[in-house]
């Protein structure tokens, strides 16, 4: 920044309520500076003015630029403007897409406050975040992910022209209620580019089917090594992901299959670090936009019916309801993320004794290297684990109730006291732990040998059992697989306790076209 | 650096496709909302959208869960009465379970799935029941041509139906009205300045003052704009209807006991279907609605559809009254007159001779077209007969048996045929 703007600096920016583009431009550079003052590393901006009716379709296709076509984007569609017309509900402020460069969404119904609020949420907040979080800088690559969605809209839109609109119809459907099975937790993915995966799908395409030939080669196998097949399991370690085990391995896809598989794989992956970051990005995103405002009001830039009108909303944002009242949704992921972020700073910078105790690492640290070490190493369930203190957990008059079905009535398990504290912490980071919140399911064995049947195994957890939706699951795991599923559920000790079964008694059970 | 783009004028409707693949593959279950609506609806009420509702469970994309049981922990916030150990009763209804899945349940019912048709996407299920030829498809569904024409001035428009001579003339009578106070006032100064010049000197105080007051009026008289957003006239058009002719629709049924629900939904629909044609063809539209057991008996929409009366049948009595009410109301010749009859075919023996009589005579001369359903699965009745001997000599009658909804369109096969050429 050279000298002169700073001058200009002084004169406080005019707040209408109307917004136009002059100002949220002059209101960005003033954000911008602020920013970059805390040191928020962010992708470049990309800033698009849209309508409330685009914001609704932006809504529907799951808040990107793009997408392919389906009929369940139609009825998010249709239950969004549903709700906004008759004015049950109010479109969010914003949506901000990971990419590089980071897009983010103003509706045009919005104030000049509710902009600027929106620059700085999102275009900084969540930009910075998206950039910097590990979970995001290993598993999406934001330089491709809108040329990915181009590249899987053109490929579905040819699959439709060849095999018919509902071929792809029918397949999505079973994918689409895979997806949150469809994620490697554990793996690093490599990264995606429309380039690259142009290249490679052809090549993909044959290599996969000659894998798959061989894997259910059907000439007679020498006597030998027959035996040394039966005592091999398929595959050798269970596998996680359902969706690339069906991918890779399901018997009678046909290549342009396995790619839609992969397609909606891809898609279930890039959103994965979002589900597992809500706390921490919300919180992050929320803590920025106040500060950021704030600052620029100490430095007499802003009004007072700017300010007036900027808390009115950040205060509903950050409102969490108790359990006793009807809208109680629990835990305002906005409210916690916000309220942990600003604790942190308050053990940076005034530390008390039981700071001292709790968090002897960050206590009195430098607030802007332990924030920037918190955002970039975490995700929900260990920044939980790690950083909710006590002082958290009294303001919001956290407690826990446990729910045995073995008794007959519930308990309160912790309260907020000295006693409760540390397992108040390590229920609510078990809350946000997917693998705990999901059921377990792994690809436990392929019946090479036999009738091909593919068993999953449900690991329970804390004898949690599946819902009534697995008959259904099962008949869409079928659907792709071609034969016969099983799927097991298995206590702690690995006895199997339940059998459910999708039986397929001939090959033509995938709807094949041509 | 930034980039900020206005996308506003981007393609709406991306999600248009996606709403369409929405209404395909819930084909089934829209096509049963909507024949519930039209059992709803008037026969007149055509030209608007439908909000329709559709069992939400038939549209869930299931996902695997966890269901109810088991152990669970859960995090609240806003203690204000509970210990560590405190035990407390499970709340009725919700069994082991999540509590985000608790909280939603006493929220909005999630039952049903309610959403907007259009009015395109209504009559397109519409036709669709009633098995309509595409081309007559286009045809009824297409809303009627309009004219425009002069009607008098607006005060807005777009600037190129200014009309000058209206906007001037009432620029310059506002501008008389607000200067006309200013105008008087001045007088009066100038009056009073040449009395008292004449009595006074010159440069007296009064005077001096008095002529300060009539440059300010001047002033004020200037600063009254010439021309005012206030005063621009534009020429008006409005949009009328191309056809604007007359037609009136008698609508006939048979109410007798043997004629249930599903026979009054499949009628109505006959009758819909001719409203309709008559709507892409006529500006103006009346219905009389006859209802016949052994007298029949002129009704509104209402009791048309919905009231029950049981007794023998005399199709006759419906064919006087509706040859009297022509006589009355729409003999003169301005009128373009369409019959539609339905009924199970269950009629007096000696009367359907008469009936046959009737049409002939009487009533057929005087129609653009006259057509008769009979809604019955079993043989033919004595009506049927008997009107049957009518159709090789009116070609304004036709007549089908109908067991579906598709059955309908042939009888106005001949009637559509002819406005396509």
């Amino acid at each position: 920044m050279s000298a002169s703007p700073k001058k200009r600096n002084r004169k406080q920016l005019p707040a209408p309520s109307e917004w136009n583009f002059e100002l949220i431009e002059e209101y960005h550079k003033e954000i911008r500076r602020v920013a970059h003052g805390y040191g928020l590393d962010t992708y470049p901006n990309q800033i698009e003015v849209i309508t409330a009716e685009q914001m609704m379709d932006a809504y529907a296709s799951v808040g990107m630029p793009v997408n392919y076509n389906h009929w369940s984007f139609g009825k998010q569609f249709i239950s969004t403007e549903k709700g906004y017309r008759r004015g049950q509900m109010g479109l969010a402020y914003e949506i901000v897409i990971n990419s590089n460069p980071c897009i983010s969404y103003l509706m045009e119904e919005n104030t000049m406050t509710m902009q600027a609020l929106v620059i700085a949420h999102a275009a900084y907040g969540h930009n910075s975040f998206f950039k910097g979080n590990y979970l995001f800088r290993a598993w999406t690559n934001a330089d491709a992910i809108v040329d990915y969605l181009i590249f899987a809209k053109n490929f579905l839109a040819e699959c439709e022209e060849r095999h018919g609109e509902e071929a792809v119809e029918l397949l999505l459907d079973s994918c689409h209620a895979l997806m949150s099975v469809g994620v490697d937790r554990y793996k690093r993915p490599p990264k995606l580019s429309m380039e690259k995966e142009k290249l490679r799908q052809k090549e993909r395409e044959d290599y996969l089917q000659s894998q798959v030939n061989d894997l259910w080669r059907t000439l007679p196998l020498q006597e030998a090594k027959a035996s040394q097949l039966a005592e091999r399991r398929f595959p050798s370690e269970p596998e996680e992901n359902l969706l690339y085990f069906i991918e890779k391995s399901a018997p009678l896809l046909e290549p342009w299959q396995r790619e839609v598989v992969r397609i909606v794989r891809k898609v279930s992956q890039y959103f994965f670090p979002q589900r597992q970051t809500q706390v921490m990005n919300e919180g992050w995103a929320t803590y920025w936009h106040y500060t950021l405002l704030n600052t620029l009001y100490d430095e007499g830039l802003l009004a007072d019916s700017f300010m007036m009108e900027f808390l009115h909303s950040h205060t509903n944002v950050v409102m969490q309801p108790p359990y006793n009242v009807p809208w109680h949704r629990g835990i305002n992921p906005y409210a916690l993320g916000f309220a942990m972020w600003t604790d942190i700073r308050r053990i940076c910078d005034e530390p008390t004794e039981e700071d001292y105790r709790w968090f002897p690492d960050i206590a009195g640290s430098n607030w802007r290297e332990t924030f920037d070490f918190a955002m970039r190493n975490f995700k929900d369930e260990s920044f939980v684990a790690q950083f909710l203190s006590p002082k958290v957990i009294r303001d919001f008059r956290l407690f826990a109730i446990l729910d045995d079905d073995d008794e007959t009535r519930l308990k309160v398990a912790a309260i907020h006291d000295d006693a409760g504290y540390q397992r108040i912490r390590e229920v609510l980071s078990e809350q946000y732990n997917i693998g705990s919140k999901e059921p377990n399911l792994q690809v436990w064995n392929v019946d090479v040998r036999g009738d091909r049947s593919l068993t999953l195994r449900h690991q329970a957890f804390k004898r949690r059992p599946l819902a009534a939706s697995a008959d259904e699951m099962l008949k869409h795991v079928a659907r792709l697989w071609g034969f016969t599923v099983r799927l097991e559920t298995a206590d702690d000790d690995g006895n199997v306790q339940r059998t459910r079964e999708c039986r397929v008694e001939t090959r033509t059970a995938m709807p094949t076209v041509g | 650096m930034v980039r900020i783009i206005d996308r506003r004028s981007d393609s709406r409707n991306k999600s248009a496709v996606n709403r369409q693949r929405f209404m395909r593959r819930f084909k089934g279950q829209i096509r049963k909302a909507v024949a519930d609506a039209i059992d709803g609806r008037s026969i007149k009420d055509l030209d608007n959208g439908e909000s329709v509702t559709i069992p939400a469970k038939d549209l869930n994309e299931p996902h695997f869960q966890h269901g109810d049981g088991g152990i669970w922990e859960q995090v609240y916030s806003g203690n204000d009465q509970f210990s560590t150990g405190d035990e407390i009763s499970r709340p009725l209804g919700g069994g082991a379970g999540s509590g985000g899945k608790r909280a939603s349940e006493d929220g909005e019912s999630e039952d049903e799935f309610g959403f907007q048709l259009s009015r395109e996407e209504f009559l397109d299920i519409f036709f669709d029941d009633l098995a309509l030829p595409n081309l007559i498809k286009t045809q009824l569904a297409k809303i009627p041509e309009y004219k425009s024409h002069r009607a008098g001035f607006a005060a807005d428009g777009v600037p190129t139906n200014l009309n000058l001579v209206r906007s001037m003339r009432s620029a310059l009578g506002r501008r008389l009205a607000l200067s006309g106070p200013h105008n008087a006032r001045l007088r009066e100064l100038h009056k009073e300045i040449e009395e008292l010049e004449a009595q006074t000197p010159r440069d007296d105080e009064a005077i001096r003052l008095l002529k300060e007051e009539a440059t300010l009026l001047r002033v004020r008289i200037e600063a009254i704009p010439f021309l005012d957003t206030f005063d621009l006239r534009y020429n008006n058009r409005i949009r009328t209807p191309v056809p604007s002719t007359q037609a009136v629709m008698f609508c006939l049924m048979d109410v007798s006991g043997s004629m249930d629900e599903e026979k009054k939904a499949t009628a109505k629909r006959f009758f819909m279907l001719l409203y309709l044609f008559l709507t892409r063809t006529y500006e103006h539209i009346e219905v009389v609605f006859i209802r016949h057991h052994t007298i029949a008996k002129e009704v509104d929409e209402e009791n048309f559809f919905h009231s029950r009366e049981s007794g023998g049948t005399v199709v006759s009595s419906a064919l006087d009254m509706m040859r009297d009410i022509v006589r009355e109301r729409y003999s003169s010749g301005l009128w373009n007159i369409y019959g539609a009859q339905a009924s199970d075919g269950d009629n007096w023996e000696n009367d359907s001779p008469r009936c046959k009589e009737l049409l002939s005579a009487e009533i057929l001369p005087f129609m653009q077209f006259f057509a008769y359903i009979e809604i019955t699965p079993g043989e033919p009745q004595n009506l049927w007969r008997e009107y049957e001997k009518l159709v090789g000599m009116h070609s304004n009658f036709a007549m089908q048996r109908i067991e579906k909804y598709a059955d309908i369109y042939p009888v106005f096969r001949e009637l559509f045929k002819k406005t396509l050429v």
